[in-house]
């Protein structure tokens, strides 16, 4: 009897479990990134001396190139090295096809019931297939990959109830942008969001990941998504396992927050908070130097066709750059046999290696002084894109294809 | 005599150590830019022992633990704050850098203020003002791993993570 997470705790344990319990419980995958592996091994080796330094289960535990790929710097290049040796020694493959939070799931290496914990914060975003799965640090990951387990307090729930329709020109990403704007950034802290309601219950498994990733932007420690007939459909050619399909049982929610899609605007997060949320035909004339298509929140192929629909035979706007990077090789590879690559580099974008691309200010995009971006990104931090003095906005992938045509932050529903 | 840095809300894991510098396991090079994008006098000014202070959600984004990793580097004796997001005070147990959450001593104290904090109680004294606060409890189980200075410790200690 339960929420979801719950219904996750009980069934693993193999007893009821109830929020506010601490629990110590195996996790089912362990997953690192090119940026937090090196911490990680770093507290592996610390408390790993004893027991001849293996990891758990070299099957279950995945490193993931995609922050910084290929290298920019000798120090990411160092850092990479330092990777390989470690995954080698350990029998680990390095997976370098795209963003973790992307890759994992495509693989199969997420399913309904699953407790995975990722040295990422927007591991959260596994939720959308019904898995328990956070962020942590790398000190807890290298807890992880040495041990197979975690603590949790297990977390109380806010159900985020999804209705309506989605309007003409307002997409997953939108809906996203409003919770945040109605949740705030830490209402959800320390908590689970479960979202339910019919809009939800008709979404791909594509625009429930976009919903899920930014649960953590609300503070979340988990955004979970009920599994059903699409969830089943999508992992089917994935995974052959068998999976519980779990669902709330009588849940008692903290609290219920309930969205009518139908009334909604496209969105856009003005900087630099992320419930800093207006509608974009309300933010004025405001110049744009540079759009980001891709992340985690929303580099798939549904995001890229939105946007080729909006580019397809036009050039972007002369006094704005473009940067695409598609979240996965399968997704560039299907981007790539459908044309929308070939769309976007015609309009005169920059298509990027599967990965995380410019979102953490590392290399493929950098921010001048005083330079403005909108992106498909989660986060519109100071200095999360280059330089402090850059500003981030966020916006659907719809948004950010109209704004590239006219180079100030454009509403898409005139462009569709 | 250690004194406060005084910071407001939602302050992110981005400005406590910007993506830019975090390429890097070398705690001496987090601490050079810690928190550059909102006190870009803080890295070179701050005194061993010397207390961070914050309003609402301290440490929220991305799950880095070059965040806390640079704070303590720096020599910060403990992050007091009216709430924390719940990687960053994961991670900051984990490793043991001291957090604490007391609401009122926050909105009772001011940047540079003289301050006294006893870890093992929670009780912390504003030298400047003459108050005393005491910081909210750790849970149980928090409380074990920070008593055995983090969570490496204190699997050593149990022989497991129990």
């Amino acid at each position: 009897m339960g929420t979801l997470t719950e219904e996750i705790f009980s069934y693993k344990l193999g007893r009821p479990v109830e929020e506010g319990e601490t629990v110590v419980v195996d996790v089912d995958r362990v997953m690192s990134h090119d940026t937090t592996t090196p911490l990680a091994i770093q507290a592996f080796r610390k408390l790993n001396q004893q027991n001849g330094g293996r990891v758990f289960n070299p099957q279950r535990s995945h490193i993931v190139f995609d922050h910084i790929v290929p290298a920019a710097t000798i120090a990411a290049a160092t850092l990479h090295r330092d990777i390989r040796t470690f995954a080698q020694e350990q029998g680990i493959s390095i997976l370098q096809e795209g963003i973790c939070h992307q890759v994992m799931p495509e693989r199969g290496y997420v399913a309904p019931g699953d407790i995975i914990v990722g040295a990422d914060s927007h591991t959260c975003t596994y939720g959308a297939l019904g898995a328990f799965a956070t962020g942590m640090g790398s000190t807890d990951i290298g807890v992880a990959y040495a041990t197979g387990r975690t603590w949790f307090r297990v977390p109380q729930t806010i159900n985020i109830r999804i209705n309506g329709t989605l309007p003409f020109g307002v997409y997953a990403k939108d809906v996203t942008l409003e919770m945040v704007r109605r949740v705030g950034v830490d209402g959800a802290n320390y908590r689970a969001i479960e979202y339910t309601g019919e809009l939800v219950e008709q979404m791909s498994v594509s625009e429930r990941f976009t919903l899920c990733n930014m649960a953590i932007e609300m503070g979340g420690k988990v955004g979970l998504v009920v599994p059903d007939a699409t969830t089943r459909s999508w992992l089917r050619d994935r995974t052959d396992r068998e999976y519980p399909m779990l669902a709330p049982r009588n849940p008692r929610y903290e609290h219920v927050i309930e969205i009518d899609a139908s009334h909604l605007q496209p969105l856009i997060a003005c900087p630099p908070d992320v419930n800093n949320v207006v509608p974009v035909e309300e933010v004025g004339q405001v110049k744009i130097d540079q759009v980001f298509l891709g992340t985690c929140t929303n580099g798939r192929l549904d995001d890229l066709a939105i946007a080729a629909s909006i580019l397809q035979g036009k050039t972007i706007h002369p006094q704005t750059r473009m940067v695409v990077v598609p979240a996965s090789r399968e997704v560039y590879l299907e981007a790539m046999r459908l044309g929308y690559l070939e769309t976007f580099v015609q309009a005169g974008a920059s298509v990027g290696t599967p990965g995380c691309g410019p979102c953490i200010g590392r290399h493929y995009g950098v921010l001048a002084p005083g330079e403005r971006a909108l992106t498909t990104m989660n986060r519109n931090f100071t200095g999360r894109m280059g330089d402090p003095t850059a500003e981030i906005y966020l916006g659907s992938p719809a948004t950010v294809a109209a704004t590239a045509l006219t180079g100030f932050i454009t509403d898409p529903r005139d462009f569709l | 005599m250690a004194h406060i840095w005084m910071l407001g809300d939602n302050v992110n894991t981005d400005v406590i150590i910007p993506g830019r510098y975090n390429v890097t396991t070398d705690r001496a090079q987090l601490a050079r830019y810690c928190l550059c994008e909102v006190l870009p006098e803080f890295a070179q000014q701050v005194q061993a022992g010397d207390v961070l202070m914050a309003g609402h959600n301290f440490g929220c984004g991305s799950s880095r633990e070059h965040a806390p990793a640079a704070i303590q580097a720096c020599g910060v004796q403990v992050v007091i704050a009216r709430s924390f997001a719940r990687i960053f005070y994961r991670n900051a147990v984990n490793i043991g850098l001291p957090v604490l959450v007391c609401e009122e001593a926050v909105l009772a104290s001011a940047d540079g203020q003289e301050i006294e904090v006893d870890l093992a109680t929670g009780i912390i004294r504003n030298n400047t003002t003459g108050q005393t606060f005491q910081a909210e409890p750790l849970n149980p189980f928090v409380a074990r791993i920070v008593a055995a200075g983090g969570i490496i410790e204190y699997i050593h200690q149990e022989g497991t993570l129990r």
